[in-house]
């Protein structure tokens, strides 16, 4: 089977995350990147499908040029082909962005035969925008669940399972169909050698794509209110116990 | 000009988020000086009706289909594009939960028109003739961003828990209108085809007490300590992210932005630093206890409580305090 999964290039903040002095961008002088963590298990998912399967994981980013280092990233971990589609900024819209993805996803389908599933992280970390995944797959015109902690093929369909306050849901797709994954599905696995080689030499298509823009604007980000505390240090090491039990009865946790 | 309430319901029990998504809704047609309407999806929530008009709804849209029994991503998101085709609201506010998002978000793919999820806050000046200015959260919570809507119907979601629900009758009770949405095979596939219920008892969710371990509990064997202290306090043991990526325990004990946001009595954090991931996961603990080597640590800054020492030592301390008590 083919798979496709679309990943993004984040930030990993640490404790605090900064902001440019434009107030337009996460400061990343200082910080690494990643996949999104929730993609992060999709690539680990598509890679796990196919080696009960057979077929081939491509992995497609929409992002600046330095992206393709996620890219490469995810051959690691066993994806086969890589897709980037440049753009000049950090990201763009959603709206703009599945318009982008979706022409991308078209065109590789003319040249290479329609995609079994097309693979998304629930929402991004750091926009966290919850529908780049809905609204491709509606231009693909394929069904999607999102929030899949469960993911296998039965009897040549998609079989989703996804949690809820009151339990589990299934829910069943025929293919060609789209999925958006959740952190937990899977432990994504480290790289091995042979995947670092793999994704040293994999040759990164480029599809520059244009979109247009959506509706929705970002005017400023901005950090929350700091929330100070005072810190009550009951003391150190074992020596605290005492102190540490006299707070869970003050606190009525122990009865 | 109406500000319509988008009622989340499984299988036509009203879920909590709506009550404050209802209030956030009447709130912001009072600025503009008009109505708040809400919609239910399926014929099952119809009886929700009597809910809404005590939230002062001047008019619940009930859409019907018979496809609509069950919960459906795409059913669900095109009968709500189509009742606001037909009905025209100025602002759309649906709940800040997973079929929330995913309801807005395939509504609003359907109508090609953009969406802000996660709102907290909508522009104080807004009267519905200009783009629509809304504080959104990023980065679950961490981050705030303004961000303008211009489209002709504003789609957002709710961030859960911003708004504390509040009843406010009406002087009339709801009008109540039936639209009949049209659904065709294309959304037929996504419906819930089976569940498994969920066994009662005390999860990570909604523990009053979680014992958590981080990157320096060290190892699988040496959440003992943790899961012994969570027994005696009758609470459950969590876990940061370095945990799960190092495969100690299961994601389903993951505090965090990606794993399972808490509010208990109490949140004892042992051996973790506290990073932005974490802490979005953590910051609604009523009462915040870290146990950590490091004074410096983020959250020993940000707990109310702090042990500086090593919680190998520590946990085992206070277990053995907490049975001596008890044996009196």
């Amino acid at each position: 089977m083919n798979i496709l999964v679309c990943v993004k290039r984040v930030p990993a903040p640490g404790a605090r995350i900064n902001i440019t002095a434009d107030g337009q961008q996460v400061d990343t002088a200082f910080l690494g990147f990643t996949v999104s963590p929730h993609e992060e298990c999709a690539v680990e998912q598509a890679v796990q499908l196919i080696e009960k399967h057979g077929g081939d994981v491509t992995v497609l980013t929409l992002g600046p040029i330095e992206a393709e280092e996620q890219l490469r990233t995810a051959v690691s971990t066993g994806a086969t082909k890589a897709v980037l589609i440049p753009i000049d900024t950090t990201d763009w819209d959603p709206q703009r962005t599945a318009e982008a993805i979706a022409k991308v996803v078209a065109e590789l389908e003319t040249a290479n035969g329609k995609y079994d599933l097309v693979l998304f992280g629930n929402e991004s970390a750091d926009s966290c925008g919850y529908q780049v995944g809905i609204r491709t797959a509606l231009k693909l015109g394929r069904p999607i669940v999102n929030g899949a902690k469960g993911l296998e093929i039965e009897n040549g369909a998609a079989k989703i399972r996804r949690e809820s306050d009151a339990g589990v849901e299934i829910y069943k797709l025929a293919m060609p169909a789209c999925v958006g994954v959740k952190e937990g599905i899977n432990l994504p696995r480290y790289p091995t050698m042979k995947g670092r080689l793999a994704s040293k030499k994999v040759a990164i298509a480029r599809s520059k794509t244009e979109a247009t823009t959506g509706g929705l604007k970002l005017i400023t980000l901005q950090r929350p209110p700091e929330r100070v505390s005072n810190t009550v240090i009951l003391g150190n090491g074992p020596e605290a116990a005492p102190a540490v039990v006299d707070l869970l009865e003050e606190l009525g946790i122990l009865k | 000009m109406t500000v319509l309430a988008v009622i989340e319901h499984d299988r036509g029990a009203m879920t909590g988020a709506s009550l404050g998504v209802m209030t956030a809704a009447r709130n912001l047609a009072k600025q503009m000086g008009t109505k708040f309407e809400a919609v239910t999806i399926g014929e099952n929530a119809d009886r929700l009706s009597e809910t809404i008009s005590n939230f002062g709804a001047t008019t619940v849209h009930q859409a019907h289909n018979p496809m609509l029994i069950d919960y459906g991503p795409e059913a669900w998101g095109e009968s709500l594009a189509q009742v606001a085709r037909k009905t025209s609201p100025t602002v759309v506010i649906g709940t800040g939960t997973e079929r929330g998002h995913e309801v807005v978000a395939q509504a609003a793919a359907r109508l090609d028109l953009p969406a802000a999820m996660n709102c907290i806050e909508f522009d104080k000046n807004f009267d519905g003739t200009q783009p629509l200015n809304v504080t959104r959260t990023r980065w679950g919570g961490s981050l705030l961003e303004q961000a303008a809507i211009d489209a002709p119907i504003k789609l957002v979601t709710l961030a859960n828990h911003v708004v504390e629900p509040q009843e406010e009758l009406g002087s009339t009770p709801a009008t109540v209108s039936t639209i009949d949405v049209q659904l065709d095979d294309s959304v037929a596939q996504s419906f819930v085809q089976d569940r498994v219920e969920r066994v009662a008892g005390v999860t990570l969710a909604t523990s009053p007490v979680v014992v958590s371990g981080g990157r320096g509990v060290g190892s699988a064997e040496a959440f003992a300590p943790l899961e012994e202290l969570a027994s005696l306090l009758n609470g459950v043991v969590g876990c940061s992210r370095a945990v799960t990526n190092n495969g100690w325990r299961n994601h389903t004990d993951q505090v965090g932005q990606t794993g399972t946001r808490i509010a208990p009595d109490i949140y004892i954090a042992c051996g973790i630093s506290g990073a932005i991931q974490h802490w979005v996961g953590a910051m609604a603990s009523k009462n915040i206890l870290a146990i950590n080597t490091d004074a410096q640590a983020n959250i020993v800054t940000k707990a109310g409580y702090a042990v500086i020492g090593d919680l190998h030592k520590v946990v085992p301390a206070i277990s053995a305090e907490i049975r001596r008590r008890r044996g009196k």
